[in-house]
């Protein structure tokens, strides 16, 4: 198992600058403390549309990679993404799932079927053509830079814990300029 | 309502010739037995339209509003109970986020001639107040007359960035 903090770390390291990316709750208040950046995407609006917003980037930007940091329990809530995903076919979306167990904003309760859900499994019968699993940093870092390039979409389910605490603003989160900074920087300019 | 009668005509031909002059390129869509053959099948072979074939009806507005984003127009087309299914997700993105979801939605069952909201069926009854009280406008769509309401609406909603459903209230011919 990886500590969140560290794996997403490892992530942050291997994107370029102008990378966008698209986060899902717990995973998206990490993310956007590691790696601020306009191009951050963490709006999804009501749980289980995170994986959506993915798939509508990655087809209104067929040139731009999309990295995509579901939640398991986002996931869990709408599982035929995963085949309206793999029937969509972008080859630029890299999905990575990040497997926590629980639904860590509600209070921690575990996700049904903790421990024996193969989501992995799951993305490959949806018809991902490439699907992989990480449970350790070492791995993952040897893994991640090829994952990176391949031709998607990938799925990529990551086994993790929490690790340090980063601030849960949800104001942000919902707010209006977090999605007018990302409108403006999409176009490449400031908001 | 008391003008349209049963034997009103609804061309899908002209329904997506009006999509298409909206600027709409992509459709997501969930089959909905009101629209599947009069314009679901002829955009499934239409070279100017990307097909999006979702599992659950609210993905789709949650794909449609990235799009929006990479200013590309999509047309959500799903059935009335699929619009019901997707509340939640209408209320947190197309409406708490202000987001240009444009929704064809198929009324499954409504009788030719009778309000939506006069319906015998109790789902058909609700569609139209639920949109009210989300503050959804929404325009009916049941005659060649109203084709023309396609385009304002579509272009109305990318311009404020707000929700629109167009309500299909009866099985358009197919082209």
């Amino acid at each position: 198992m990886m500590r969140r903090d560290e794996c997403l770390r490892l992530l942050a390291a291997r994107l370029p600058a102008d990378q966008i990316v698209v986060a899902a709750y717990t995973a998206a208040f990490d993310w956007i403390a590691l790696r601020p950046s306009p191009l951050n995407y963490i709006s999804s609006g009501a749980m289980g549309l995170t994986s959506s917003h993915a798939l509508g980037f990655a087809i209104g930007m067929p040139d731009r990679r999309i990295v995509l940091l579901d939640g398991d329990g986002s996931l869990l809530m709408n599982l035929g993404a995963l085949v309206t995903i793999a029937d969509a076919a972008p080859k630029n979306l890299v999905h990575f799932l990040c497997r926590n167990g629980t639904y860590e904003a509600n209070g921690s309760h575990p996700i049904p079927g903790r421990g024996r859900v193969d989501f992995a499994g799951m993305a490959r019968a949806a018809g991902y053509p490439r699907c992989y699993r990480f449970a350790d940093l070492a791995t993952f870092e040897t893994g991640i830079g090829s994952l990176l390039q391949e031709e998607g979409p990938v799925f990529a389910d990551l086994e993790l814990e929490p690790g340090e605490k980063y601030p849960r603003d949800y104001g942000v989160m919902h707010g209006a300029q977090i999605r007018r900074d990302f409108a403006a920087a999409l176009k490449g300019g400031a908001a | 309502m008391g003008e349209v009668t049963e034997d009103a005509v609804l061309h899908g031909g002209a329904i997506i010739a009006a999509v298409k002059e909206s600027g709409v390129r992509t459709v997501v869509a969930l089959p909905d037995r009101t629209t599947a053959a009069g314009l679901l099948r002829p955009i499934e072979s239409d070279p100017a339209l990307r097909l999006v074939r979702v599992c659950k009806e609210d993905e789709a507005v949650g794909i449609s509003a990235a799009l929006s984003y990479c200013d590309h127009r999509a047309l959500v087309l799903i059935q009335y109970t699929g619009l019901l299914d997707s509340v939640n997700a209408l209320r947190g993105v197309a409406v708490e986020y202000g987001m240009p979801v444009c929704m064809m939605v198929g009324l499954l069952g409504k009788e030719p001639g009778v309000a939506p909201t006069a319906s015998k069926q109790y789902g058909l009854r609700i569609v139209e107040p639920i949109l009210d009280a989300m503050g959804i406008a929404h325009h009916l769509i049941e005659t060649d007359e109203d084709v023309a309401k396609i385009k304002p609406a579509i272009d109305d909603a990318y311009a404020r960035s707000q929700p629109v459903a167009l309500l299909v209230g009866r099985r358009p011919v197919a082209p």
